[in-house]
């Protein structure tokens, strides 16, 4: 099993949780799994971008082209990080408008759902119910609802369903 | 599948990120203190020191230092009673330490003392993208290299037990890629070393006067000698097959690792021999002797300086000096391909098409006070002079309020440089605004405030005190008097140090008010200026608005732009808050609800009064 996504985003959108969410489902396969993150300046809302690599890597990085899966919080992200996915790779975009890739208005949807800042999960539920992701959604759900901290947890849970959900 | 096993069951593996890696594996190695000072890419390390001791019942002391030579002393006395100490910095944190890190090569070390350095090729986030490796050189201080979070927190213990063995410093190199890789980790139980607290007296080495250093530097030869011959740091290697004969390829921290994933990708990994060295400096004696008999054509990778390369000086190889490698930047996985195609005389593979669309910039948050104080300073003094320093308020920049940004403290001894360099030229002197964090005050800004005090320098200074070391993560400045771990510790005042430095006119105000600290700094301006002038300090005082704490005492209003906002985008270019844009297809400016946080500054923004606050209606 190997699969590389990438996760882009805006400093302050939620890159991070996503990444840390795919991290412990893949240790809890007990795969093998590497990230790389972006901190410092570029977190005050600058361009971010984070790597998941599942299976037998060494390194964090991905990459141009070796990206199977790509989850973007940002529409205007696509031109930075596209060059990181395979021709073939699986797109998903928090964006209202469609295009050459499955669009989700994780946004709005977030904000029906009272939690401007769960876009990321919705996102993420709407990946892993399209069966784009290394393991299923169930186990998604439980390491969010494992590994959230308590006041996070419900509006995280209910934000990833409602992902999954838009994905039927 | 998962079903019904509850995920934390998995107790002896954990998904850790590098800094964490190591952070665990001090706890682990029985390290009993552990300080530093935060930089991006270290500041997780130390963060998490105090949770791991928590968790397995250790006892330690873990303290955020004022700065990096601070923390590294601090550590030095732990380790010269005896006991392990850990002390981690980013990079140019290093070169604030320098100093009792030199002599430390050649006093040496009882307890074991490892001095993790993060280096940040690229840079992302950082000054320089120098090469702690080679201070390490410089120093006489051995160095690991470490190309993974698991092997980062493996190399701790067997930093501090060399560095034990040899009673010498020895510096472990992540870069940023292992500090802010996360990975699934291994975990052990922390080793009780049942060390007491022991310093033994001994002169001739602790004060050790020029007569006794010539006979310390022949022992320092001697350790990094014998360390050379140490076999567990003989570089490892994966053998090839014969397809490239004569040929291979050495390589070093995270850029083995990219190497070992692309050669695996082209097909070529175990067709050439692939050498990891673990210990750059010193290079193992004999390897070097190895290379030159067994290979004509080597070529070697590592970040981001040529280290391992100067100590091999051999016709055959290639590297950072010949230009095979590029001479500055990250080895991302796209630059190290396209060196690998050059060296094995490879087809080069369609070139990756590079980031296209443009990067959006960081800005301050939303909210931020930063942006308010530097709003009031660029309109009190459109044409005048900012020096500015580290932090998140860097990003006055975007406002057109710093410029410039050099090093830790810098900005006070810019601002009164700048200052004589006027005043000596007889020519008018501009208003000269230098900007410091509150953190970056504490760090290095007060012997610079002295100096400027002490010669007369006529400069305003404004301490941005968010009651936070904001940019690395919200670590405690002095002023919260709280420890590492979140207990009590003693608050010192900044307006305490402020006033005992022999400053002349100091005032605290909430930027927020504009208009307020605009008047405050026209005042300033004037002590400056006046007959017995020198230097005036503005506490621009206000929490960090991600401090979710502090921000339930904010009153959030409710924001409106009105129809009279003309789209003159003043508040988008001079103000630059987040929450604003322009509606193209009014023409006029909306606020983003979801990240507008109702502080309200915008209304003092506005040339036309456009934006209006009112206290929030009840829901
Ligand atoms: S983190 Fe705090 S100090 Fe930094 S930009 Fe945001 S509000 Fe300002
Ligand atoms: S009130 Fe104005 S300045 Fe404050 S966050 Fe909202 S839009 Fe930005």
């Amino acid at each position: 099993m190997k699969q590389q996504i990438i996760v882009s985003g805006l400093g302050g959108q939620g890159a991070l949780t996503i990444t840390r969410v795919l991290a412990e489902a893949a240790a809890a396969l007990d795969l093998e799994v590497l990230t790389s993150e972006t901190h410092g300046m570029a977190q005050r809302g600058g361009t971010v971008i984070s790597m998941i690599k599942v299976g037998p890597f060494r390194g964090p990085l991905i990459p141009p082209g070796g990206a199977d899966v790509g989850l973007f919080l940002a529409l205007k992200n696509l031109a930075v990080h596209r060059s990181y996915l395979k021709a073939d790779a699986a797109v998903f975009v928090n964006s209202p408008v469609p295009g050459d890739f499955q669009n989700i208005d994780a946004q709005g949807l977030a904000r029906e759902l009272g939690a401007a800042v769960a876009a990321n999960l919705i996102l993420l539920g709407y990946a892993a119910g399209k069966q784009a992701l290394f393991c299923d959604p169930e186990l998604l759900e439980q390491v969010i609802r494992e590994k959230t901290p308590e006041r996070f947890r419900e509006m995280n849970l209910k934000a990833f369903q409602q992902g999954m959900a838009s994905a039927k | 599948m998962m079903e019904s096993e509850s995920l934390k069951d998995k107790k002896l593996q954990r998904i850790l990120m590098g800094n964490e890696a190591m952070a665990r594996g001090l706890i682990e190695a029985g390290v009993t203190l552990a300080a530093s000072y935060p930089g991006t890419p270290a500041s997780e390390i130390l963060q998490a020191v105090p949770g791991f001791a928590r968790e397995t019942g250790v006892a330690l002391h873990a303290e955020w230092s004022v700065n990096e030579k601070v923390a590294f002393e601090t550590a030095l006395a732990n380790s010269m009673s005896g006991r392990r100490s850990a002390v981690s910095m980013k990079q140019v944190g290093l070169n604030v330490a320098s100093d009792p890190f030199m002599r430390s090569a050649y006093l040496g070390v009882k307890g074991g003392l490892v001095v993790i350095a993060a280096d940040d090729p690229g840079p992302h986030s950082s000054q320089t993208e120098q090469d702690s490796r080679f201070f390490a050189m410089f120093a006489k201080i051995p160095v690991l290299d470490p190309s993974s979070p698991r092997e980062a927190k493996s190399m701790v213990g067997q930093a501090l037990r060399v560095s034990e063995k040899y009673e010498i410093p020895v510096m472990l190199r992540p870069t940023t890629r292992v500090c802010h890789a996360r990975q699934n980790v291994p975990l052990f139980r922390p080793q009780n070393l049942e060390r007491p607290a022991r310093f033994e007296k001994n002169p001739g080495r602790w004060c050790a006067t020029p007569q006794y250093l010539r006979e310390l530097h022949r022992l320092l030869n001697k350790k990094i000698a014998d360390m050379a011959a140490e076999e567990e740091f003989f570089p490892i290697l994966t053998p090839g097959d014969d397809t490239f004969p004569g040929v291979c390829i050495i390589a070093s921290g995270v850029a083995l690792a990219h190497t070992w994933d692309l050669l695996e990708e082209m097909d070529l990994l175990r067709r050439l021999d692939l050498y990891q060295v673990t210990m750059p400096y010193p290079l193992h004696r004999d390897f070097i002797s190895h290379i030159k008999s067994r290979y004509q054509k080597v070529l070697v990778l590592e970040e981001t300086y040529p280290v391992i390369e100067l100590q091999l000086v051999l016709d055959q190889v290639q590297g950072r000096i010949n230009r095979a490698v590029p001479g500055e930047g990250e080895l991302t996985p796209e630059v190290i391909r396209r060196v690998l195609e050059g060296f094995l005389n490879l087809p080069a593979a369609a070139a990756p098409t590079l980031p296209g669309g443009e990067a959006t910039r960081p800005t301050l948050c939303a909210g931020c006070a930063h942006r308010a104080a530097f709003y009031a300073i660029r309109e009190t003094f459109p044409e005048d002079i900012f020096p500015s320093d580290i932090g998140c308020y860097t990003l006055g920049l975007n406002l057109g309020a710093v410029d410039t940004c050099h090093c830790m403290g810098a900005g006070i001894s810019q601002a009164a440089g700048f200052y004589h360099t006027y005043a000596a030229a007889a020519e008018k002197v501009p208003a000269i605004v230098a900007t410091i964090g509150d953190s970056t005050f504490f760090h290095a800004g007060i012997p610079a405030l002295i100096n400027a005090v002490l010669h007369g320098a006529r400069i305003m200074v404004v301490i941005l005190d968010n009651s936070t070391t904001a940019m690395t993560g919200h670590q405690p400045t002095p002023e919260q008097g709280m420890t590492a771990a979140g207990g009590q510790a003693h608050p010192v005042h900044i307006a305490d140090l402020v006033k005992a430095c022999g400053v002349g006119f100091l005032k605290e105000a909430d930027p927020y008010d504009i208009p307020g600290f605009v008047s405050l700094l026209k005042e300033a301006d004037a002590y400056c200026r006046g007959e017995n002038g020198g230097v005036a300090v503005l506490i621009a005082k206000h929490f960090c608005i991600l401090d979710r704490e502090a921000r339930k005492s904010q009153e959030i209003l409710e924001m409106c732009v009105t129809e009279d906002c003309t789209g003159c985008r003043h508040c988008l270019d001079e103000f630059e808050c987040p929450a604003l844009s322009l509606d193209e297809a009014t023409y006029q400016v909306v606020i983003d609800r979801a990240r507008c946080i109702g502080c309200g500054v915008c209304v003092h923004v506005c040339p036309a009064g456009a934006i209006t606050a009112s206290p929030k209606k009840e829901q």
